[in-house]
């Protein structure tokens, strides 16, 4: 018999780790400023994975990254003044959700041109399929209708 | 308009096959530097262990220079170390080390086995400066013009072809201007 316990206990480890990456040592006392951190770092990339945000990754620049956008809110910046800090350095890159503008609006209206496109062609697929009706029967076609039916009663 | 249907996924193939042709031959660990052109943030960084003089922006001002950041725990900095010693030894550029997250005395450790091509080190070990000039890894070395403007950033060890073919031409063009 295979024991599942085990297994499943395993497995809730595994599930139960956290994704992030923030560590101990980091979290701030306040934790009105620790939740505006948390918040931002989701929305970071740490340029180093570049698929993981700031708030994911374990990469020693992340943590580097973590810890100076800390010490900004302590220091009285807003979100807004801690994010143009760190794009003023590394770019719009380092915004997960790219900002809408000229340059990027292919990037954002690419997915709803596609669906209007799919939508259009999906249209005239179906008004094309639709069957035309079918014609009147002739008076001899009706009479041979007539006689098969009559034939099998 | 029928036959052009029939070869409209063709021709939309062709299209998306194209961009990515473009696009996969990019290195997405390569982020262009936000800095380039724009003058060096400004910094002030104490020594590393066993030095007297750290290292700031100033300095960084009125000769061409290379800022390079290394750290002790950095593999493909032992690879271009050999390139920057070559380089600080013909003496035709300025060196400058910022030293990334080491432990206190690491750093020197590190200089004093394989040697030490730097004129001034800084010495970073929570990155400040490091985030401050977008660096996304080490080594990264800067070329700083005379002003204290970022010029151009490597990424990435610095091989000697990298010298001959990038950086040794931009450092002549930058000191004649």
């Amino acid at each position: 018999m295979i024991r599942i316990r085990p297994i499943l206990a395993a497995a809730a480890l595994v599930l139960a780790a956290p994704a992030a990456g923030v560590e101990p040592d980091e979290i701030l006392d306040d934790p009105a400023l620790e939740s505006r951190a948390r918040a931002l770092e989701e929305t970071l990339r740490c340029v180093v994975c570049q698929s993981q945000s700031l708030a994911e990754s374990n990469a020693p620049l992340a943590k580097d990254m973590r810890l100076i956008l800390r010490e900004r809110l302590v220091a009285g910046d807003t979100d807004e003044e801690v994010v143009a800090y760190l794009v003023d350095r590394y770019g719009e890159y380092v915004l997960l959700k790219p900002r809408v503008k000229p340059a990027t609006l292919a990037l954002w209206a690419a997915p709803f041109l596609a669906l209007l496109a799919g939508a259009a062609a999906a249209f005239l697929y179906v008004r094309r399929r639709k069957p035309a009706p079918p014609a009147p029967l002739k008076p001899e076609e009706e009479e041979a209708v007539r006689a098969l039916l009559e034939g099998r009663e | 308009m029928r036959r052009f249907a029939l070869f409209a996924p063709l021709l939309a193939f062709a299209l998306i096959g194209a961009v990515f042709a473009i696009g996969l031959t990019r290195d997405p660990a390569r982020i262009p530097s936000a800095l380039i052109d724009r003058p060096l943030p400004d910094f002030a960084l104490p020594p590393i262990e066993g030095r007297t003089e750290g290292l700031s922006s100033e300095d960084l001002k009125g000769e061409v220079s290379l800022l390079n950041v290394f750290g002790s725990w950095c593999a493909s900095c032992l690879i271009e170390h050999p390139t920057l010693m070559e380089i600080a030894r013909s003496g035709d550029v300025a060196v400058y080390g910022l030293n990334w997250k080491d432990r206190p005395g690491d750093g020197a450790a590190w200089l004093a086995r394989h040697g030490d091509p730097y004129a001034r080190i800084g010495d970073d070990p929570r990155g400040h400066v490091v985030v401050a000039l977008g660096v996304t890894g080490a080594p990264e070395t800067f070329v700083i013009d005379k002003e204290g403007r970022v010029r151009y950033k490597h990424v990435g060890p610095i091989t000697p072809e990298v010298w001959r073919r990038t950086l040794a031409p931009l450092i002549e063009e930058l000191k004649r201007t």
